[in-house]
């Protein structure tokens, strides 16, 4: 602090109070800050251990091995990624605050198209959520996955059917988001650094016959004087430079899921909040 | 040698501007930026949120009037709350407008409000709630609703971590040279945040 020569001490001992307190103050906002910060992040989440996640222990051997095929089989075909898992507790937050933060944790879906869903069951809450990644929300919107929870999962819950619910549910969420491939399909192309689409695929097969016919001809010549890389053949390989997007190869898979072959894990997708609840 | 040595000189200054930028960013230099665009991005999102449940209103207006149009009062409600909410205008410059934040959040406010009267009001009519079409529009704003709790908390996430850079050490000291024009960010009250949309049985 300046010298302030013209204060009397009690004037200072004022103002370096009022200071302090700000000081005090300000250490008070942040520490508050932190400690929100901290609630946020409270929520404790079971671990990724596969397809299905039975954290509730509601399901049996079997059950659980049918919906794991059924699942990776959705995820073979159509890339998305759907998870059912059941919850021992909601930690005291509602469905849908735990639902989404779920599914950013896992990072279920895809990274750039974030096709992912979950399927929540919380049977000691009695609530089931169907939590829908930000690539899925225009065909499972919010309506449909009100409908499924009301109509196939919640009459079996009713009963204590957990398995029945669950699989009719899965069911419907898979017949849900595959009715409209065809503008998935539209969507993959629309956006096309995203992954190779079809058109891409043909392109490349294109070219590389192309490649072919000419090595094969070069080989075939042995003494191609007349051919425009005459100079450079002289039968040996040849290497033509393909354009820039096919030559690094990077591109090619590494927009894929995760998750094939041994673990399986998420594929960074994100969640916003879509989709419906539902309690029996 | 001497071709070297000149081409040494002459690499000397774009070396040292290299140099200079990685150091710079290794400071921190462009967090306060980008925490800037993040938040912006956030709030972006929170607008898209409210504004698609101020779309879903007439429709819904519409249908519960099919039903129940003795409940003028309610529905005249939020017909006016939506009609308030939409006149304010909201762009990029409300963040850091505490009061033209205050105003936008006051709005949405009595919005919410005014739909949760009215999805109270109408538990009373059965015919209503078993209208399928009613069934798809309350199932479409609660999730918006959700939707919008989502929206905003990662607002309020993305303003903390930006309006923290601004204050605490070493991204004080950017803010005070460099970024004098970028001011701390308005964010929601937590209390409004806890309330949520009443939820209706079935």
């Amino acid at each position: 602090m300046p010298a302030l020569p013209a204060m009397t001490p009690r004037a200072a001992d004022r103002v370096r109070r009022s200071r302090l307190r700000t000081i005090a103050n300000r250490s008070a906002v942040a520490l508050l800050l932190c400690v929100v910060a901290a609630a946020a992040y409270a929520l404790t989440f079971p671990a990724l251990s596969g397809r299905v996640v039975d954290d509730a222990g509601i399901l049996d051997a079997p059950t659980k091995a049918a919906l794991q095929r059924k699942l990776a089989d959705f995820e073979g075909k159509t890339t998305g990624q759907l998870v059912v898992v059941t919850l021992k507790s909601l930690q005291g937050t509602s469905i849908d605050d735990y639902g989404y933060q779920l599914g950013r944790q896992w990072g279920i879906g895809q990274k750039d198209k974030n096709t992912g869903a979950l399927l929540i069951v919380a049977p000691n809450e009695r609530k089931v959520r169907i939590e829908v990644g930000y690539g899925f929300e225009g065909t499972l919107t919010d309506a449909v996955s009100r409908l499924i929870i009301e109509n196939s999962i919640l009459p079996r819950f009713r009963v204590n059917d957990f398995a029945g619910g669950i699989g009719r549910g899965v069911d419907d969420i898979i017949q849900a988001v595959s009715v409209d491939a065809e503008e998935w399909k539209s969507r993959a192309k629309r956006r096309p650094d995203d992954q190779p689409g079809f058109a891409d695929v043909l392109t490349f097969l294109f070219l590389m016959v192309i490649f072919i016919i000419i090595v094969r001809r070069i080989a075939r010549q042995g003494q191609p004087q007349a051919g425009p890389w005459g100079r450079r053949g002289r039968g040996g390989p040849i290497f033509l430079p393909m354009p820039g997007s096919w030559g690094s190869g990077s591109s090619w898979g590494s927009g894929s899921s995760g998750g094939f072959g041994g673990g399986f894990s998420g594929g960074g997708g994100s969640f916003g909040g879509g989709g419906a609840s539902g309690s029996w | 040698m001497s071709h070297a040595l000149r081409l040494a000189r002459r690499a000397r200054i774009p070396l040292l501007v290299t140099l200079a930028g990685l150091m710079l960013s290794g400071c921190g230099v462009n967090v306060i930026p980008s925490y800037e665009e993040t938040a912006k991005a956030k709030w972006s999102d929170v607008q898209n949120q409210y504004q698609r449940r101020a779309d879903l209103i007439p429709n819904l207006v519409e249908t519960v009037k099919g039903y129940a149009a003795q409940e003028r009062e309610v529905l005249t409600q939020v017909t006016e709350a939506r009609a308030k909410a939409s006149q304010i205008k909201v762009d990029a410059s409300t963040i850091t407008d505490p009061a033209k934040f205050k105003e936008f959040q006051d709005a949405q406010n009595a919005l919410t409000g005014a739909l949760g009267r009215l999805l109270v009001t109408v538990e009373r009519y059965p015919d209503l709630k078993s209208n399928q079409n009613f069934l798809a529009l309350q199932s479409q704003l609660e999730g918006t609703e959700n939707r919008i709790a989502v929206a905003r908390r990662d607002y309020i996430e993305a303003v903390r971590a930006y309006n923290t850079e601004l204050k605490t050490f070493p991204g004080v000291l950017w803010a005070s040279t460099l970024y004098r024009g970028y001011k701390p960010m308005e964010t929601f009250t937590v209390a409004e945040d806890l309330r949520r949309p009443p939820t209706v049985k079935f």
